[in-house]
């Protein structure tokens, strides 16, 4: 089956006075139909970035300097300024993190939906205007019918990213991408929103990357989840087996960091020491190198491949089957850790 | 709505009642107004006598409502200089002061707001860089200087378009007189239009190309982008209308401005209007027409910010909810 959205190879590249930055690095993942893809990593990782390109809506100077972006197997990452329109919004939906100031204050959200349906659908203004109302029924706006004359103000933040979650549904698009739709909302709304957004994608079978860094909404809301690293992928698998048993150093790390998901309440939280490299000073090799507890010479040298470790693929030469051997010690320490050393070789369990 | 209108026409009535007590203040201390009258070999007596009709031997603030309630009904006195109403003498030079002003408004407005728009939606373009290096010269380049040089070119060298006056006027109703029904009358408006709302232009210029550019970067245009909106909608319904706010605040407070510094090119062009009316009255120590003079202008400004008070709540919904936007 065709993936909805496959990203290959994708590089993204940040022009500034100090030369050119590269803030995506190969990066590679799919996501199927009626799939969603959780996308995890610091702040800084590149999330937002890899979202704006492929909605093709880089700030400039950034640029799209290498690799493909498929949309059910059509390229779009070399369309024209008016092609792209006609698939933003209308064949991907976008989600923003901050419904305060998603919303044109100037403007009743009535008149921002049927605009958008106008924009992608040829119906007649009155035919938008039920389909708007509708569609705000859906999202859960109570008395959508009266509240379609009221300005983005009028309604608290949780409600404005009902309207925003509707906007991005507007015109039923195949692909939503939702970049940290939470962070800026009230705990107590934020599951709400997420269960929104994870129930009217699968009723219309739409595909969804969510990103966020908290990993308690991906393991309750993706199929498969993507570790992005200074820009680079870490490790792509389906959400419980980077959960159970992560294979990468760094998603190993993050998730003995996460409290919710450690069984034993007396373990200690990990903490990884260190902090992301800035985008113009990622180290040589692996850029979790200097971070990791599992370093051995190749890493200060090479930059690693994506690997396949059961299920999973992980970007770390621990699995590297071909390459140099690491060390017995840190074979050692790693499968103690719980990671499948060079598993696919079928030399250790 | 009605609430909002009705507090800030109260706060437009104390402004003035501020504004009345300089001018009157200025009219009764400035110079003595019974000196002023008569020559200088009238008997004290005589003096006195005036004094007493007057009602300047009143207490203070028995003259001041005097003041207050004449100005009410257009009774600013007589002339020192020219003898006759000052009422009289401002309304044969109001019409032509705000036709000035007005329509060097309506250029800077015209011109200035797609020059701004242009500019900000194409930052890089030579033409944006052209037109920000013509405003420059609108920003620094003194206004009666900018006069002299367009007379110089365009009255002078080409003989194209008169240098003084304001051409033929008709007179409409009685009360108004007006140069923009006549060719001459629309020959000698536009050069003192181009020197009075040059400045304007470029502040307005640079004022929507700051905004233009601040409201693009906003996550509301991001979102619109995100949505497929088309480039039209996006830049002229969303981000245009964002900048309106402070474009009507600036356009209204220079409008106020414009009819206030049209003396120096009234001056320029013996335009003849208050402005040139307020110049000879200065040389003359002429304080009913400066007081009166002070009033109107005052009126004008408080009138036009109502105005741009109740425009900002026809644009933006949320100072309707908050009341008063802080
Ligand atoms: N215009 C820019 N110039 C330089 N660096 C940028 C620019 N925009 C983004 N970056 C950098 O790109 C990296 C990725 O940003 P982003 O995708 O927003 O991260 P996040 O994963 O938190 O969403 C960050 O390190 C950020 O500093
Ligand atoms: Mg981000």
């Amino acid at each position: 089956m065709t993936a909805a959205l496959s990203v290959r190879n994708l590089r993204v590249e940040i022009p500034t006075r100090r030369g050119v930055l590269t803030a995506i690095d190969d990066l590679s993942f799919d996501i199927a139909p009626g799939e969603v893809l959780g996308v995890v990593g610091e702040s800084g990782a590149g999330k937002s970035i890899t979202g704006s390109a492929i909605i093709g809506l880089l700030d400039p100077p950034g640029r799209v300097a290498g690799g493909e972006i498929l949309l059910s197997g059509e390229r779009i990452d070399n369309l024209s300024p008016s092609a792209m329109r006609q698939i933003r919004g209308k064949r991907i939906g976008m989600i923003f993190q901050d419904p305060l100031t998603s919303l044109n204050p100037l403007y009743r959200i009535g008149d921002q939906l049927t605009e958008t349906i106008l924009t992608h659908e040829a119906i007649s203004a009155k035919a938008a205007a039920e389909k708007a109302e509708r569609l705000l029924v859906e999202v859960g706006i109570p008395a959508a019918g009266t509240r379609m004359s009221s300005y983005p103000h009028q309604f608290s933040g949780g409600m404005r990213q009902r309207v925003v979650i509707a906007l991005a549904l507007a015109a039923d698009p195949e692909l939503v991408i939702a970049d940290e739709p939470t962070t800026a909302l009230d705990v107590s709304v934020q599951a709400q929103i997420i269960a929104l957004i994870k129930r009217l994608c699968k009723d219309r079978g739409t595909s969804v990357m969510l990103i966020t860094h908290d990993m308690g909404v991906i393991a309750e809301t993706a199929d498969r989840v993507c570790v992005l690293y200074a820009g680079r992928l870490a490790e792509i698998g389906a959400v419980r087996d980077v959960v159970k048993r992560a294979q990468h150093p760094y998603t190993h790390g993050l998730m003995a960091a996460i409290p919710s998901l450690i069984d034993d309440p007396n373990e200690k939280l990990e903490q990884i020491p260190g902090s992301m490299p800035r985008l113009g000073a990622i180290p040589a090799g692996c850029a979790f190198n200097p971070r990791c507890t599992y370093r051995f010479g190749r890493c200060m040298r090479e930059r690693p491949g994506i690997y396949p470790v059961g299920a999973s693929d992980a970007s770390c030469f621990l699995h590297d089957a071909s390459g140099e051997a690491p060390p017995a010690a840190v074979v050692r320490n790693a499968i103690d850790a719980g990671i499948d050393v060079r598993a696919s070789e079928g030399a250790e369990p | 709505m009605l609430a909002f209108a009705i507090r800030r026409l109260i706060q437009a009535i104390g402004v003035m009642l501020v504004v009345a007590m300089i001018s009157f203040v200025m009219f009764r201390f400035v110079g003595d107004p019974v000196s002023q009258l008569v020559g200088n070999d009238t008997p004290p007596a005589e003096r006195a006598q005036l004094r007493k009709e007057l009602g300047l031997d009143d207490p203070i603030y028995v003259q001041f409502a005097r003041f207050v309630d004449k100005a009410a009904h257009f009774d600013f006195g007589i002339s020192y200089q020219i003898k006759q109403p000052v009422s009289t003498l401002i309304a044969q030079r109001l019409p032509a002061t705000l036709e000035l002003s007005i329509v060097s408004a309506i250029l800077a407005l015209v011109v200035g707001m797609p020059m701004g728009v242009y500019t900000g939606l194409y930052p890089h373009s030579w033409l944006s860089r052209l037109f920000l290096a013509i405003s420059l010269a609108g920003i620094s380049l003194p206004t009666f200087l900018i006069g002299i040089l367009l007379i110089f070119i365009f009255s002078v060298n080409f003989g194209m378009l008169p240098s003084f006056g304001r051409g033929d006027v008709v007179s409409l109703g009685g009360y108004w007189t007006t140069g923009l029904l006549t060719r001459t009358g629309l020959q000698s408006i536009i050069l003192p239009s181009i020197t009075l709302g040059l400045f304007q232009m470029t502040l307005i210029m640079r004022l929507v190309r700051g905004e233009m550019l601040e409201v693009l970067r906003t996550d509301y245009i991001k979102f619109a982008r995100a949505r497929g909106l088309s480039r039209r909608a996006i830049n002229f319904g969303h981000a245009l209308k964002n900048t309106l706010v402070p474009v009507i605040t600036i356009t209204g407070l220079q409008l106020g401005s414009i009819i206030a510094f049209s003396i120096i090119t009234e001056t320029v062009f013996q335009w003849p209007g208050m402005g040139l009316l307020f110049l000879q009255a200065v040389q003359n120590v002429d304080i009913p027409i400066m007081a009166a003079y002070l009033l109107l202008i005052a009126f004008l400004f408080t009138l036009i910010n109502f105005i741009v008070d109740l425009l900002y709540v026809a644009v933006d919904p949320r100072i309707r909810i908050g009341g008063a936007k802080a």
